[in-house]
């Protein structure tokens, strides 16, 4: 069994923890750990739909009766307290309203990232606080050393890129039992334990937006707003019904009924909410050296002020690359070693050393 | 939802001495009941059946019929048995409508207070979406009280509109007693079908079926000591709601199901016990729940007691507060991780506590209906349980109150 981090010099030392519980493997098997570390674990289940009543089949998301229900079963198992924690309202202005007016601004959100930011490790973890828990543990596949975030033991499961908008306080109340496993061991476990979320299949999509429809999803709530599409020379090509459906590097559904003179594909370059204009053109035009972010996070290093090598990550899942990073005021600078391409504003630039995240940023321009 | 917490194998759960501060949640069975039910669990026969076996079984439900009717002032032939409240409240709410609208299709009102449980609640607004009726929600004072005259006032000139009134006897969340005499001999006057929940009231006041002038009143055994699954509608002679259920017709032709032997047996057997210890119970618990509330108003003298004072229009085991500042689920959260089991008193979505209806109706805003807390003594309720809450409520809100409201 892993040692649970969170612990201050990793000595041995009883916590009161909340365990957040989504009604997945995961976070149940995070909290069982929680247990066996010798821990004081209360559970909760984060309703965090304002309107839960349905149950449905196929995709999962976390907001289900069916999800209370599994997390509900899982902490009986396991042998916590269990309680349902209402942050639909909470949710509702700080990651729903965020990822609508995000796409309004012709920007990308990730709004797991933003309910890590905001819901989990800080509505949630004030309130634990305050009622007299230590930490918060959830079933994030990442690791805490000493109060500083590195990636997963798995690489393919690794989410210290949605962690990494954590600050110093929160990673200092936050623990990832999980962070030294696979998901295959995970699974394994869970089964061992007699969890009968064990092949409970994993989340994909957008909690909020249980049929994955994200296009439909924001034209009912941002409405009908037609712009043109068109080349980099200003050539209209065509029109679409909401510039909110498109993102940087996005190929498919353009419906640009003309094919470009060279005959080589087209994606997006640029996106203007205000006008609606929507531009395309060949791939190298995506090619990305600098990036500019915002609101910054220290949490791995001393704030950069002159440039610091490292390697930068801008989306889930993406690839690390090298880079020199500095801040310049509030914002910060990276200039990458070579061009990369779909590169997408409000998406979280994240700066690793090796598999230790040092700091993070919003990417509000690219050049 | 009462008290919903886990208990499993962790060190702070593993508390043997739980101290149980939500009767009006469910009630511990009385030993004499679970032996009667038990007994009766190894009988076999099935009460509608014609043969030897059959009888026997019959004969017990029979018994415990005359029994329960003793016990509430009814003749035998008035108790329909049921599966518990609810399913008497539904039967009692829609049957009546559907009965009264039949035979008379301007009665299309459904008089409901606005502080019912939802098994009224809900059954009347199902009838305003579905069948048609317009539902005049009764308002309540302050304390929670229905007084005669706002009957009165609501079936007004139209009597020849209204299909029924229901008005319960108890609230379950806020203990206030209705004067339900009066309420039913105004609707009475007006030849109204009138019934009334009295699941919390029929286990702490005397709740006489023909005295009362009511003339549906629904009991369920698991808040008076009996098990879960039994309960009944006591049904005046001459009134006949249109059934919910239908099949075999066992109850009266407006009940159907076979009857759950063992579970009637039981609730007859508590029924009777509660009946015949009731004022002297009820004496011992007001003075422990007048202690409760003179504990807690001491640790924390800005919480509100609501609902009717202690006395004669308050059920003698209930206490509730509302604790500014405080969220009613950490309240009893907090609670609850020192082994006191005690409910917010409010319907539940998915676990999620809303603010309750009932304390928004005695004109409660939402911050003070979302912190408040119900405690329900019983037969097992000593004063240990409510030096053990004093002990502790004082910490508690000041803890929750730093969590504020969320």
């Amino acid at each position: 069994m892993p040692a649970v981090p969170g612990s201050p010099d990793g000595a041995a030392m009883t916590m009161r923890v909340l365990a957040a519980m989504s009604g997945g493997v995961d976070s149940a098997v995070a909290a069982a750990r929680a247990v066996d570390a010798g821990h004081e674990v209360t559970g909760v289940h984060l309703a965090l739909s304002s309107n839960p009543r349905s149950y449905r089949s196929g995709a999962r998301g976390c907001c289900t009766l069916e999800d209370a229900r599994d997390a509900r079963r899982a902490a009986d198992v396991i042998g916590i307290p269990f309680y349902v924690w209402d942050m639909a309202e909470r949710f509702d202005a700080d990651v729903v309203a965020d990822f609508v007016a995000e796409y309004a601004r012709g920007r990308t959100p990730n709004p797991c990232l933003r309910c890590n930011e905001k819901i989990k490790f800080a509505a949630v973890l004030d309130r634990a606080v305050a009622l007299g828990f230590d930490a918060v543990c959830t079933g994030h596949y990442a690791r805490l050393d000493n109060g500083r975030l590195r990636r997963s033991a798995d690489a393919a499961k690794d989410q210290s890129y949605v962690l990494a908008v954590l600050n110093r306080e929160q990673l200092a109340r936050a623990m990832f039992p999980l962070g030294d496993s696979t998901k295959e061991e995970v699974r394994a476990e869970a089964a061992r334990r007699g969890l009968a979320v064990a092949s409970k299949p994993d989340s994909h999509d957008v909690c909020f937006i249980p049929d994955g429809d994200t296009r439909g999803f924001l034209a009912g709530r941002l409405g009908s707003a037609p712009g043109a599409i068109v080349d980099q020379d200003g050539t209209v090509l065509g029109s679409h019904d909401g510039s909110y459906a498109f993102t940087i590097g996005q190929r498919k559904g353009l419906r640009v009924g003309t094919p470009a003179g060279d005959g080589r594909p087209r994606y997006v370059l640029d996106i203007q909410p205000v006008s609606g204009t929507v531009t395309v053109g060949p791939a190298e035009s995506l090619d990305v050296r600098e990036i500019t972010g915002q609101r910054p996070v220290w949490t791995g290093c001393p704030p950069p002020h002159g440039p610091h090598g490292c390697l930068v990550q801008v989306r889930a899942h993406g690839e690390a690359l090298p880079a020199q990073a500095a801040l310049d005021g509030d914002l910060l600078r990276i200039r990458l070693a070579s061009a990369t391409r779909g590169v997408a504003p409000g998406q979280a630039a994240v700066l690793y050393d090796g598999d230790a995240v040092l700091g993070s940023a919003t990417i509000t321009a690219t050049a | 939802m009462g008290y919903s917490g886990s208990t499993g194998g962790s060190p702070r759960q593993a508390q043997d001495c739980l101290v149980y501060l939500d009767h009006a949640a469910t009630t511990p069975m009385l030993p004499e009941a679970i032996a009667v039910m038990t007994a009766e669990l190894a009988q076999l026969g099935n009460p509608s059946s014609l043969h030897n076996a059959g009888r026997r079984a019959r004969r017990v439900v029979e018994e415990s019929r005359e029994q329960i009717a003793e016990a509430y002032g009814a003749r035998p032939s008035e108790v329909v048995f049921t599966s518990g409240g609810t399913e008497a409240d539904n039967l009692a709410v829609k049957g009546l409508y559907w009965a009264r609208r039949a035979a008379d299709p301007r009665r299309a009102r459904v008089l409901v207070a606005a502080v019912e449980h939802h098994a009224v609640l809900d059954s009347a607004q199902w009838l305003a979406a579905h069948e048609g009726a317009e539902v005049d929600w009764l308002p309540v004072d302050a304390t929670g009280e229905l007084p005669a005259e706002t009957l009165t006032a609501r079936i007004g000139t139209a009597p020849d509109t209204v299909a029924l009134v229901s008005v319960m006897w108890a609230n379950n969340e806020v203990g206030t007693i209705q004067p339900i005499a009066d309420l039913a001999a105004v609707a009475r006057e007006y030849k109204i079908p009138f019934h009334t929940d009295a699941v919390q009231a029929a286990g702490q006041v005397a709740v006489n079926f023909a005295a009362s002038g009511v003339d549906a009143l629904t009991i369920t055994g698991h808040k008076i000591g009996g098990p879960v699954g039994a309960g009944a509608l006591l049904l005046a002679r001459g009134i006949e709601p249109v059934p919910v259920m239908h099949g075999g017709g066992q109850e009266r032709d407006v009940r159907s199901g076979t009857l759950d032997a063992p579970a009637i047996a039981a609730f007859a057997t508590a029924a009777q016990i509660a009946v015949k210890r009731r004022d002297e119970e009820a004496a011992r618990l007001a003075g422990l729940r007048d202690d409760l509330i003179r504990q807690v108003m001491a640790a924390v003298p800005d919480a509100i007691l609501n609902g009717a004072p202690p006395g004669p229009g308050r059920l003698p085991a209930n206490a509730h507060f509302s604790f500014p500042g405080c969220e009613g689920d950490a309240l009893l959260m907090l609670l609850d991780a020192k082994g006191i089991a005690c409910s917010t008193g409010s319907a539940c979505t998915a676990g999620v506590a809303q603010p309750s209806h009932v304390l928004l109706a005695m004109g409660a805003d939402e911050a003070r209906a979302r912190g408040s807390l119900r405690f329900t003594l019983g037969t097992t309720s000593t004063p240990a349980d409510v030096a053990a809450l004093g002990a502790v409520i004082g910490e508690v809100v000041d803890r929750a109150r730093r969590a504020g409201k969320s």
